[in-house]
């Protein structure tokens, strides 16, 4: 139990995709508009992240190396297609709200990323709370910037009126540039809780350590996501250091 | 309809811009945009494949799930496909022109599951465009993406000269910067 427990607060706090990795930024900006659908965005992420997680867990001593990538997404596009015609059918608001943004969790980076760095390697129960607790942490994250927005750009709060009369409502923040100026904030703020905590001496390197060139691409545990891995082998598949060991063969057989 | 093209044209290009009213393909936005000449790289990079893969993902659309019926596995079958395709331009360029894959090389890999590509794929079906029109709107807001890419990495060639606040200084400038691009493309939304 006491790792159901490590895993949900890492992926709510220590490991928060949003707050701290800065991971899956597409979404994070688009869908943010109000607080409903930074919740309702969220908890669809979290829904496909704990399922493939379990079901990448499930057939993990299955899936050949070599293929892992590809192996993934296919997990990855079913269980978004079931979730994208479970809204459609259910919840059609947030369907229409969410629009585009629904197929695009295939290439949400939190999702391939935690498959490949902790669901391939652990067991089922462990990779199903890993998926919860971080699908929690993106949900709060959108949720708060949502709010943010929905407050400054139209005084209200779930769609409650919170503000005063007097209140103008700042509209370019529910529109596309208020997204990038309240993600600035968010990243400023990072970069002084970054620098104050490497100045106490503490490990701060995984703040910001997801942001890559590509949006499935995560800069964490050294995955290139390419459809073929040429120099995926046998020693590449359980750990997690394994440029320290290729670069220590190399030496040995040179 | 050559008017209709003329109006997805510069609707996706300038008015919807992809990255600054969609948000998609931030991620090479914001990453490779330190220099104007990568940037550049980049964004021609970016136009050759999401016009090839609206071709390719249309034409898969309209002859093979139409036809079957299965049209809800688009996303599966897009994603798939795209970053299929992707692998084997990168092969052919290495293979019969290294020329331009010296040039266009290093910058495959990171479009290969780029969301921007998905996402004009799975907005040409949303929009019912047949195969000619979702080339047309493949190429144009690929052309958006690099507009504002090279327009970022000129700014931020600049912005390397300022005084910038400790805690603003890396992403946060460079997302203000792209705020206030944000604001400056939104004047478009007259054009049309």
């Amino acid at each position: 139990m006491n790792n159901v427990k490590e895993r949900l607060v890492n992926g709510i706090i220590k490991e928060n995709p949003t707050f701290v990795l800065m991971l899956g930024m597409c979404p994070t900006l688009a869908v943010t508009t109000s607080a409903v659908n930074g919740l309702g965005m969220g908890l669809t992420t979290m829904v496909v992240l704990a399922l493939s997680n379990v079901f990448i867990s499930l057939l993990r001593n299955i899936i050949p190396d070599k293929v892992r990538i590809p192996a993934f997404i296919v997990i990855i596009a079913s269980f978004v297609t079931v979730v994208e015609l479970l809204l459609q059918g259910y919840i059609p608001f947030l369907y229409d709200a969410l629009g585009i943004y629904i197929p695009l969790i295939v290439v949400n980076c939190i999702i391939l990323g935690r498959a490949e760095a902790y669901a391939y390697k652990n067991p089922v129960l462990s990779s199903l709370f890993d998926g919860i607790g971080m699908g929690l942490g993106f949900s709060v994250a959108l949720t708060c910037i949502g709010a943010v927005r929905e407050l400054l750009g139209a005084g209200e709060i779930f769609g409650i009126h919170v503000m005063p009369e007097s209140f103008v409502p700042v509209s370019i923040f529910i529109m596309a540039p208020g997204a990038f100026f309240v993600l600035a904030v968010l990243t400023a703020i990072q970069n002084k809780v970054k620098i104050n905590g490497e100045k106490k001496g503490k490990d701060m390197s995984k703040i910001q350590s997801g942001c890559g060139n590509d949006c499935m691409n995560c800069s964490d545990a050294d995955c290139t996501h390419r459809l073929y891995d040429e120099k995926a082998d046998g020693t590449n598949k359980k750990a997690a250091g394994s440029k320290d060991e290729q670069t220590k063969e190399e030496k040995k057989n040179g | 309809m050559v008017k209709e093209l003329l109006v997805i044209l510069i609707s996706s290009s300038l008015v919807n811009n992809v990255v600054l009213s969609q948000f998609l393909g931030l991620c090479p936005f914001l990453g490779v945009s330190k220099k104007t000449n990568t940037a550049t790289g980049m964004g021609v990079a970016v136009i050759f494949v999401i016009t090839l893969a609206s071709a390719v993902a249309g034409l898969i659309y309209q002859y093979i799930l139409v036809p079957l019926d299965i049209t809800y596995l688009q996303t599966i079958v897009f994603i798939l496909v795209i970053a299929a395709l992707v692998q084997f331009v990168e092969m052919f360029l290495k293979k019969f022109m290294p020329a331009l894959y010296q040039s266009l090389g290093v910058y495959l890999p990171l479009i290969t599951t780029n969301c921007a590509v998905l996402g004009v794929a799975l907005t040409n079906v949303q929009k019912n465009y047949g195969i000619l029109t979702g080339i047309v709107n493949g190429f144009a807001t690929a052309v958006g993406f690099t507009i504002s890419i090279v327009i970022l990495a000129g700014i931020r060639e600049k912005l390397k000269y300022n005084d910038i606040p400790e805690s603003f200084q890396g992403m946060p400038i460079v997302l203000v910067t792209a705020g206030l691009m944000a604001i400056a493309f939104c004047g478009f939304s007259g054009l049309l």
